[in-house]
């Protein structure tokens, strides 16, 4: 019945579990049903669910990438120079800078993977260092305050005046909603979204249909790049600063949020609206620990916990379910 | 000339099939660092000054136990993320005991307790991440990046971002001091690099990481308890980097969640030039051992020619890049010439 | 379509030839020193149905990859299509000229519907468009309902059975409007009631005039769908006969190359005790009711179908699973296998029929491979691995069994089929086993090698082993065992003495 809807079991149990979050936040404290904090967990999220969704069309094709969130700092960087290198520029011009250098870093991932058979987590984890060292030592760690102003102006998309202040939407949350549209038409809407999925899914079935795999590489990591190109911008726009080591360590978070909802490592399956319920379980719960009073230190250890937890209790219907496949895929192998 | 390269870029070492030799192998290794080592002395004047030496004997330890904290692992078929996290950990743990027991008085006794105890968690961190990889079958790569968010947001609540310093000054002596003009953190190494080659190479569970590293259902087939030798590869991951941990206790006379971070890559660059399959089943420790001295000692010229911190990430990332893909041309290259010639 | 006029057709067929679809004329491959094959020639009319038999290595997937454009032939090939001749086969060129193959492995993707693995095509071709779910759920349909058969076009191909992949494969397969089909080995895993249905399909898409290469050495089963077999042999062609007349005896011959003329185990009066005994075991979904015994120095073979749940009844006997019911007695002690520790522990070795994957430790090196098993065995007085007590008993093992190695530190893998089976055998016989289960063991080894293994196997039963021979080359079992048990679906429903029955008897009443 749910699955009509493109419910799953996981994205079940995670909006079971984001409910109950949900309702004891809202009988335990005063702040946290409130239009003001709903927004706010919406526009903050918004970055990262721009992170989730190019991530998971890379696991889903069967790679893994680490190196997106650095990434997105050089976007940032590289575009915002760039921007006033040529005196401000304009929206459509970031845009366009941050999602072709996003592309480009993503290619050079792809590239590596594809073309010399390296692992992909050994490529990113090699293009991370790079990257970032690179960053760190050009900029000399020092950030960029003084933005253009159309960027740094605050785009305020929807605002409500309520009793304990302003609720705002504001453009990351636009932004946001066009790549994960962009990103479902793309995954479930295009046919060679249809082709990452049967790379990922079985790699040599799809080289023996003739799907180019090359391409596919390109695409997904491509595809992520630019996410994280946009990603990044918005996240210049929200803070209003570029901090070369601002998202220094996002890349973990995200991937476990993304691996929460149901993506699986190695390829195949995920789906969009986990990704997405996987992400908020982890901004709810940040959001409510720290309406709660309860230490910021304490929160990635808390959400640490529930990934390991969560990875393996699902990691037993799938470890299960492995073992089992292995076994036909060995009976069939065999003769 | 042939063979010193073809060594130094073999994808698979430990295999006699593949042309070059064990000692061969070494051969070539300690040849890239000869000449390394003679380059450096004579483009950075400084580099050949026993001050050098002294502090590479120094910086070398805390990363080969790393090292070897990653190389079981490796050679399982799998990833252990989560180490320098652990290391740090099993840090914490040992100054946590250091200070109930009386701070900068505590005494021999104390510090062995702490010792122990770090050691106990460092395994018991490897444990649980083992049995999760062993019997539920999760990917290592998620399991130790679980564990390494856990670890690190365990490690920061406790210690709320900060240092936690002050420890008795034996501590000190053992981080620091030398033993028979050798450096202590030095001799715990070579200690331990004897430890994983005789564990590796002469014991039934190493034999078993070899085999289970190249198809574990077949291994299990011939009757090895491989849910067991797994749960084993993290419990000595584990147990390794807590020895890091103390290691790094004592040379910085301090404890702080973070430190060593971007060890992670190097610790992979130096299995790798040290020709460990990134498939796991191959690789052996003395190799990888010689290619962590070359890097420390690529490092420590950086250093001595003045070069950033942060441009050494980026040189060894490309490094890392560099070395799998002359790797692939290599291999390719190799079977085009193997099929001509026949 | 009913039978009867399948029958007039190809009768109509004999009498006025059907029109050529495809000849191959000079097809020759070679891969790096290997010529895998030599002037091969090879030709089918459209609707009909042709076996191509053989043994494994003797080119039959390279002559399928050649004829589907994954390899390109030898300068000097020809190949004609519809009587035109072609020229640049390559997949793509392959596939638009409505040539499909249905490899073993399917190639399915497990963790899409069946409608869309099916219909896949559509998300194919050049330009990125739009996905037309409605539209493929439709084609899936419309083809499964052309083939006769139903499937939940919802459900995820990974909660299918091996029959229904097999099924799906097939009108994927027909969505590209195929007009040669290519089964390789589609039978292996299907049971008989399956194997029936996808007979009646290919008689249904030979009727529509498509063509279709069934891939099997098992004759009886395409006797009456094929009108001609043809049989490769060691990459070069035997010839191409009519199915009329074929006996699976003549193939094997022609098969192998050998007559087998040499006789049966002569019969033995079984006067020692057994050594293992197995009494009504069940494993829900695998077997049922399984009792038989083995005796000191006996070969019993067991056969059928893979399917029929032989592998999973020595899996339980090996203690990689647990029965739900029975009891395994071995030497007068009831066994609890917990694992395959306990059974190797309680004397019990198992040859898997999975040489490349389950067998051996495939890139690892022959001596590891060896000693695997008896670890326990080579330690010293401190408990570390003695290399010099490796070194000996690898030695030992190699020179017992004349196993042609180069060095004992090369990887298994670059061994031939037959030497690596000496070293599976080695790794077992070093744990000193009183019970050697064999499944298959034949399987990729050359056929003068296999006489080899049939020596060894030999030896062991004269030298007092209990031996348990699974395999589903009838004439194996009945040239090689003391006494033959039959598995079909999951029980033992025939026993055989192959002293006191002629093999083709014996072959009627497994194949009917």
């Amino acid at each position: 019945m749910l699955e009509r809807f493109g419910i799953g079991k996981t994205e079940g149990w995670l909006l079971l579990v984001i409910a109950l979050i949900c309702l004891f936040l809202s009988l335990t404290t005063d702040t946290f049903a409130t239009l003001v904090n709903i927004c706010d967990i919406l526009n903050y999220s918004s970055v990262n669910i721009i992170f989730a969704a190019g991530l998971l069309v890379v696991l889903v094709a069967g790679g893994i990438d680490i190196s997106f969130a650095v990434g997105a700092s050089v976007v940032q960087y590289l575009a915002v120079s760039l921007l006033i290198w040529m005196g401000g520029g304009n929206w459509a011009l970031g845009f366009a800078l941050a999602i072709v250098i996003g592309f480009g870093l993503g290619a050079l991932n792809a590239a590596l993977i594809y073309h010399f058979r390296i692992i992909s987590i050994i490529v990113t984890i090699a293009t991370f260092n790079l990257f970032f060292g690179l960053l760190m030592f050009f900029t000399s760690g020092v950030s960029i305050y003084d933005l253009p102003d159309w960027l740094s102006r605050r785009v305020i998309l929807f605002e409500h005046e309520t009793s304990v202040g302003w609720a705002e939407i504001t453009l990351p949350v636009l932004v946001m909603a066009v790549v994960v549209f962009a990103t479902w038409l793309l995954l479930r809407r295009l046919t060679v979204g249809r082709q990452l999925f049967a790379m990922g899914d079985n790699t040599e079935g799809a080289r023996r249909l003739g799907i180019n795999l090359g391409a596919m590489h390109y695409l997904a990591y491509g595809w992520l790049g630019g996410c994280a190109g946009l990603a990044g911008l918005m996240q210049a726009h929200y803070a209003q600063e570029v901090v070369p080591n601002a998202l220094y360590g996002r890349e973990l978070e995200v991937l476990a949020a993304v691996v929460l909802g149901g993506a699986r490592l190695g390829g195949g399956r995920g789906t969009l609206l986990g990704a997405i319920l996987g992400l908020m379980l982890i901004s709810i719960t940040q959001n409510g620990l720290n309406l709660l009073g309860i230490s910021p230190y304490a929160f990635r250890m808390i959400v640490g916990f529930i990934i390991l937890v969560a990875i393996s209790l699902s990691g037993e219907r799938m470890g299960l379910l492995s073992i089992g496949r292995r076994h036909v895929k060995a009976a069939g192998a065999s003769r | 000339m042939n063979s010193l390269v073809s060594t130094f870029l073999n994808p698979k070492g430990g295999k006699s099939a593949s042309g070059a030799s064990p000692l061969g192998e070494i051969g070539g290794l300690l040849a890239v660092l000869a000449a390394l080592v003679i380059g450096l002395s004579l483009t950075a004047p400084h580099f050949l000054s026993a001050a050098t030496f002294t502090s590479i004997a120094f910086q070398l330890p805390e990363l080969g136990l790393l090292t070897l904290a990653m190389l079981i692992p490796l050679l399982s078929g799998g990833l252990n993320l989560a180490i320098t996290f652990s290391a740090n950990l099993s840090g914490l743990v040992l100054a946590w005991v250091l200070k109930a027991g009386g701070g900068a008085d505590a005494g021999l006794l104390v510090f062995l307790v702490g010792v122990m105890a770090a050691i106990a968690v460092g395994a018991l961190i490897g444990l649980v991440m083992g049995l999760v990889v062993a019997y539920i079958g999760a990917h290592p790569i998620l399991v130790s990046l679980a564990m390494m968010i856990f670890l690190r947001g365990l490690g920061e609540f406790i210690t709320r971002g900060g240092d936690v310093a002050g420890f008795p000054p034996y501590v000190v002596a053992l981080g620091q001091g030398t033993l028979l003009g050798i450096p202590v953190p030095l001799i715990i190494l070579i200690a331990a690099i004897l430890l994983w080659m005789l564990i590796l190479n002469r014991t039934r569970l190493g034999f078993s990481i070899y085999m289970l590293g190249s198809n574990l259902e077949a291994t299990r087939y011939s009757g090895v308890n491989t849910g067991r030798a797994l749960t084993m590869v993290y419990v000595l991951s584990g147990i390794m980097c807590s020895i890091a941990g103390i290691v790094m206790l004592a040379r910085f006379n301090s404890v702080r969640v973070g430190h060593g971070e971007s060890y992670v890559l190097i610790t992979v660059l130096a299995c790798f030039l040290g020709r460990v399959d990134p498939f796991g089943g191959f690789g052996r420790v003395v190799p990888v051992a010689i290619s962590l001295v070359i890097l420390q000692v690529i490092g420590s010229g950086l250093n001595l020619l003045g070069t950033n911190q942060h441009l050494a990430t980026a040189l060894w990332g490309a490094t890392l890049i560099l070395v799998m893909v002359i790797r692939a041309l290599w291999s390719r290259l190799r079977l085009d010439f193997l099929f001509r010639r026949r | 379509m009913s039978p009867q006029r399948m029958e007039t057709a190809r009768v109509d067929a004999l009498a006025a030839p059907l029109p050529e679809l495809l000849r191959l004329e000079h097809v020759s491959k070679r891969f790096g020193g290997v010529q895998a094959l030599d002037d091969v020639a090879f030709d089918i009319r459209q609707g009909e149905v042709v076996c191509l038999a053989g043994e494994n290595g003797c080119g039959k997937s390279t002559l399928i990859k050649v004829i589907s454009g994954v390899h390109p032939p030898e300068p000097g090939a020809t190949i004609f299509f519809d009587g035109r001749p072609v020229h640049d086969l390559s997949p793509a060129r392959a596939r638009s000229l409505g040539i499909q193959v249905i490899w073993q492995d399917l190639a399915l993707f497990p963790e899409m519907s069946v409608a869309e693995n099916i219909a896949f095509e559509r998300n194919l071709g050049g330009r990125p468009h739009l996905v037309h779910y409605d539209a493929m759920r439709k084609e899936a349909a419309r083809i499964l309902e052309r083939l006769g058969v139903r499937i939940d076009l919802d459900k995820h191909v990974r909660e299918l059975s091996i029959a229904q992949r097999q099924l799906v494969a097939i009108a994927r397969a027909l969505v590209a409007d195929a007009r040669l089909v290519f089964m390789d080995e589609p039978t292996a895993s299907l049971s008989r009631a399956e194997t029936e249905a996808l007979l009646a399909i290919v008689r249904r898409l030979s009727g529509e005039g498509i063509s279709v290469v069934f891939v099997s050495h098992r004759l009886a089963e395409v006797l009456d769908v094929a009108s001609r077999v043809t049989v490769l042999r060691d990459g070069r062609l035997v010839g191409t006969f009519p199915a009329a007349g074929m006996t699976q005896a003549k193939l094997t011959e022609l098969m192998t190359g050998r007559t087998f003329d040499h006789s049966v185990r002569p019969p033995a009066e079984m006067t020692t005790p057994p050594v293992i005994g197995v009494e009504a075991l069940s494993r829900a979904g695998e077997y049922e009711d399984i009792s038989f015994e083995v005796h000191a120095g006996e070969i019993l073979g067991l056969t059928g179908r893979l399917g029929a749940g032989r592998t999973e009844l020595a899996l339980t006997l090996f203690g990689m699973t647990q029965p739900d019911s029975g009891r395994i007695v071995m030497n007068g002690r009831e066994l609890q296998l917990r694992s395959n520790r306990d059974a190797i522990d309680a004397g019990i070795a198992y040859v898997s029929e999975d040489r490349l994957s389950l067998g051996l430790v495939q890139p690892q090196s022959i001596a590891s491979n060896t000693t695997v098993a008896v670890l326990d065995r080579l330690v010293d007085r401190l408990g570390l691995l003695s290399p010099s007590r490796h070194r000996v008993l690898v030695d030992e093992w190699i020179g017992r069994l004349k196993v042609k190695i180069g060095h004992a530190n090369d990887p298994v893998s670059t061994l031939s089929g037959g030497n690596q089976q000496r070293i599976v055998l080695a790794k077992w016989l070093a744990t000193g086993p009183k019970f050697l289960i064999l499944d298959c063991p034949t399987v990729g080894v050359d056929v003068g090698a296999r006489a080899g293994i049939f020596e060894i196997v030999s030896e062991l039963a004269k030298a007092g082993m209990a031996i348990l021979l699974i395999s589903d080359e009838i004439p194996e079992v009945y040239f090689n065992a003391d006494r033959i048990l039959h598995m079909r679906d999951g029980r033992i429903v025939e026993s055989f003495v192959p002293s006191q029955t002629t093999i083709e008897r014996m072959e009627r009443a497994i194949h009917a």
